[in-house]
């Protein structure tokens, strides 16, 4: 294995919340240091047996991150994932000297340069020429370094005709583009980037990701924070998973801690499960006990689903009378409580149900694969007798309800790794046909 | 390799510190020469207003003080004596207040930047001594204009400037230390800035302060500062002994518990700011 460029051992970050001053922003004012103070005076003079407590505020401990060691060796391509408020960023700010840890030790071996936040210390009112030497001096860099990739930078940017306008006349785009090619210029050691990928557009990411590949390729170390997976996923060739300020795994089989995090992040608050609490749709045609989400061969499984995974929607339930005119249905929303669809068991085999036996049994059905978008989605199941009225409907705020989650697998293509917009995202065949080659 | 190893340790200073500083000396100049830039952008008559404050203000004092209060003026023409004055004491006004409010103006860079924090104050007091150089354009029309030919000690002068950046040093890294931690001190620059001038000879002579409050009133290192620039511009005083050795003595305290202050609060900016 290859020396280690950065070690951290033991670290920790604790902040203390005083909840006066967590309404009033988190610097103090003078008038409340003096008047605990004199509240603390005051309540010794009133109760001197008493001991005195540590303070007027009350005060709160929250550690944003807590026993984090690890070990990143020279050239390694580290992505980091988790929750919001996980921690990563409190990390990536202790290792680029920002704070100062509670605890433990980091030890960095090479020049680092961090990247937080896209153009960080630009200034509206100076040109871009202006800005570009003013923010490489902010990231460290020497000016005669500045001069000499300075067209480098330029073209890389794509911003030649605008170097003497002010960057508050840029689009954001440009403004953008003009701040991570500065970044991108510095030749550190190790490289921290914290998702600034989320700025600019898909030709812009493009290139942004390949450069920082390419950083990475001279042997250089690459620290990554992002939400976006495939870009962690295609980047990084290791992956640590940080939740509640705690590191959860480290692995090289990136894809597998990006599907545990997923995992983990779709269990919170949406369930792939739906139970009947006892007593809930009483009635003797189909009382529904369950509404699961299942995987291939009809396992039951939790969120995330990988949109080229098989999907299943299962609706287990209790038959007592047979009604030819039973149907189990689902409509399926979108975050935008959009629906997409709805779909009943009578659509395509009439009478089907009509099979089903007094006892338990499972009704289910495919849900189609790459034909919705990424995102969280509700299924809600209704049923009834046709025209003869509702054992369960959607309109019903308790109608059985579970989420469904996709996460990736969008296409096999490598020109479609994202979300696209648009309500769906069928993948469909195309065909080229040649009608003439041109005369030899 | 002999890459630079870099320990972080908690509650520990970074011995790398002073030779951050070093690395980063361009940063100083970068700051102060945007800050400078950025200052007169868009405004009508541009760098003239480092030469228009001054020269009104000194135009105020010469009638207020001089000719309906009709203080006396060493025997030198009032306005000499003002603006002899008024050199000193708008770079180190200017640059307490720029210096003091620094590190929250540039809040988003310390939250998401590591450098020298001791490069922001610093800029901010080297924009105010550019101020300074330029309202010196003044001091020779007026000497022009009376005819008045400074006397040898002139050459002095430099030793009394880097005096006075001292103690605008000094002054302000406390007071940007302060001002992260309690907002209050936002409040309490203008109004420090206001008694100062006040208390500091600035639109009279230091020779109408009765002898017994002399010692009490050198206790402001301004005074002495300010008294030595007379004594070298106009030569119009005996050397003020007393009070330029007491504010040697304050300035340099004043910058050592400074820094000391200021590297102390320092390793918290990010976390308070």
């Amino acid at each position: 294995m290859a020396a280690s460029a950065i070690t951290v051992e033991n670290l920790g970050k604790r902040y203390i919340i005083g909840h006066q001053s967590r309404t009033r922003g988190s610097y103090v004012a003078l008038r409340d240091v003096i008047s605990d103070a004199g509240r603390n005076f005051g309540r010794r003079l009133l109760h001197p047996l008493q001991h005195a407590e540590s303070g007027g505020l009350e005060r709160d401990e929250f550690w944003a991150l807590r026993e984090v060691g690890f070990e990143i060796g020279e050239g390694e391509r580290l992505g980091i994932i988790g929750g919001n408020g996980a921690g990563k960023s409190t990390l990536l700010k202790l290792l680029s000297r920002i704070v100062e840890p509670s605890t433990g030790r980091i030890t960095i071996k090479g020049r680092v340069a961090s990247l937080l936040e896209v153009g960080t210390g630009f200034h509206p009112e100076l040109t871009g020429r202006e800005n570009v030497y003013l923010n490489g001096a902010i990231l460290g860099m020497a000016r005669a370094e500045i001069r000499r990739k300075f067209d480098e930078i330029v073209a890389f940017a794509e911003v030649e005709r605008f170097l003497d306008t002010p960057v508050k006349r840029y689009s954001s785009g440009m403004y953008v583009r003009l701040a991570f090619a500065v970044a991108a210029h510095l030749e550190p050691e190790i490289l921290i980037v914290d998702e600034v990928l989320a700025v600019g557009d898909a030709a812009f990411q493009k290139k942004c990701l390949g450069k920082m590949e390419q950083v990475g390729r001279e042997g250089r170390t690459v620290l990554f924070v992002s939400h976006n997976m495939s870009a962690i996923e295609q980047l990084c060739d290791r992956c640590l998973f940080i939740r509640k300020g705690r590191l959860d795994l480290d692995s090289r089989d990136v894809r597998s801690v990006i599907n545990c995090y997923l995992f983990g992040q779709a269990q919170e608050g949406l369930t792939s499960e739906w139970k009947n609490s006892g007593a809930e749709f009483e009635n003797p045609w189909f009382k529904p006990l369950r509404v699961f989400l299942a995987g291939a061969g009809g396992e039951p499984r939790g969120n995330p689903f990988r949109n080229d995974d098989e999907m299943w929607l299962c609706v287990e339930g209790e038959v007592t009378e047979l009604d030819d005119r039973l149907a189990v249905a689902y409509s399926i929303f979108n975050e935008d409580n959009l629906k997409l669809y709805e779909t009943a068991t009578h659509d395509v085999l009439p009478g089907s149900l009509s099979r089903l036996r007094p006892g338990r049994c499972i009704v289910r059905t495919r849900i189609p694969s790459r034909f919705l978008n990424e995102g969280d989605f509700r299924i809600s199941v209704a049923v009834f007798r046709h025209f003869k009225g509702f054992v369960c409907d959607f309109q019903d705020p308790s109608v059985p309800s579970v989420s469904l989650v996709i996460r990736g697998g969008l296409s096999d293509s490598p020109n479609w790794v994202q979300k696209r917009t648009g309500v769906i995202a069928p993948e469909f065949p195309w065909v080229v046909e040649q009608q003439s080659v041109p005369a030899a | 390799m002999d890459q630079p190893v870099l320990v972080i340790e908690a509650g520990k200073g970074e011995r790398q510190y002073w030779r951050d500083i070093l690395r980063y000396r361009e940063l100083f100049y970068f700051l102060a020469w945007r800050d400078v830039l950025v200052r007169y952008k868009q405004t009508v008559i541009g760098i003239a207003w480092a030469l228009v404050r001054p020269f009104l203000t000194m135009v105020v004092f010469t009638v207020v003080f001089g000719k309906l209060a009709k203080l006396p003026s060493e025997g030198v023409p009032y306005p000499l004596l003002t603006f002899a004055a008024l050199l000193p004491w708008q770079f180190f006004s200017n640059a307490l207040t720029e210096s003091s409010g620094s590190l929250i103006t540039n809040a988003n860079m310390i939250t998401k930047i590591y450098f020298p924090r001791l490069v922001i104050p610093t800029s901010a007091v080297v924009v105010s001594f550019i101020d300074f150089l330029i309202s010196f354009v003044i001091f020779v029309g007026l000497m022009v204009w009376y005819r008045f030919i400074p006397p040898a000690t002139v050459f002095f002068l430099p030793v009394f400037a880097f005096l006075s950046f001292g103690a605008a040093m000094g002054a302000g890294l406390w007071l940007a230390a302060l001002t992260v931690k309690y907002r209050d001190f936002r409040y309490i620059v203008p109004f420090i800035v206001q008694f100062g001038l006040y208390v500091s000879p600035v639109g009279f002579s230091s020779s109408i302060v009765p002898g017994k409050y002399q010692l009490l009133y050198s206790l402001n290192p301004m005074v002495g500062i300010i008294d030595c620039f007379r004594w070298s511009m106009l030569g119009s005083i005996a050397f003020p002994f007393t009070s330029f050795s007491l504010a040697v003595v304050i300035v340099a305290l004043m910058n050592v518990t400074g820094i000391i202050y200021f590297r102390k609060t320092e390793r918290a900016f990010a976390d308070i700011i």
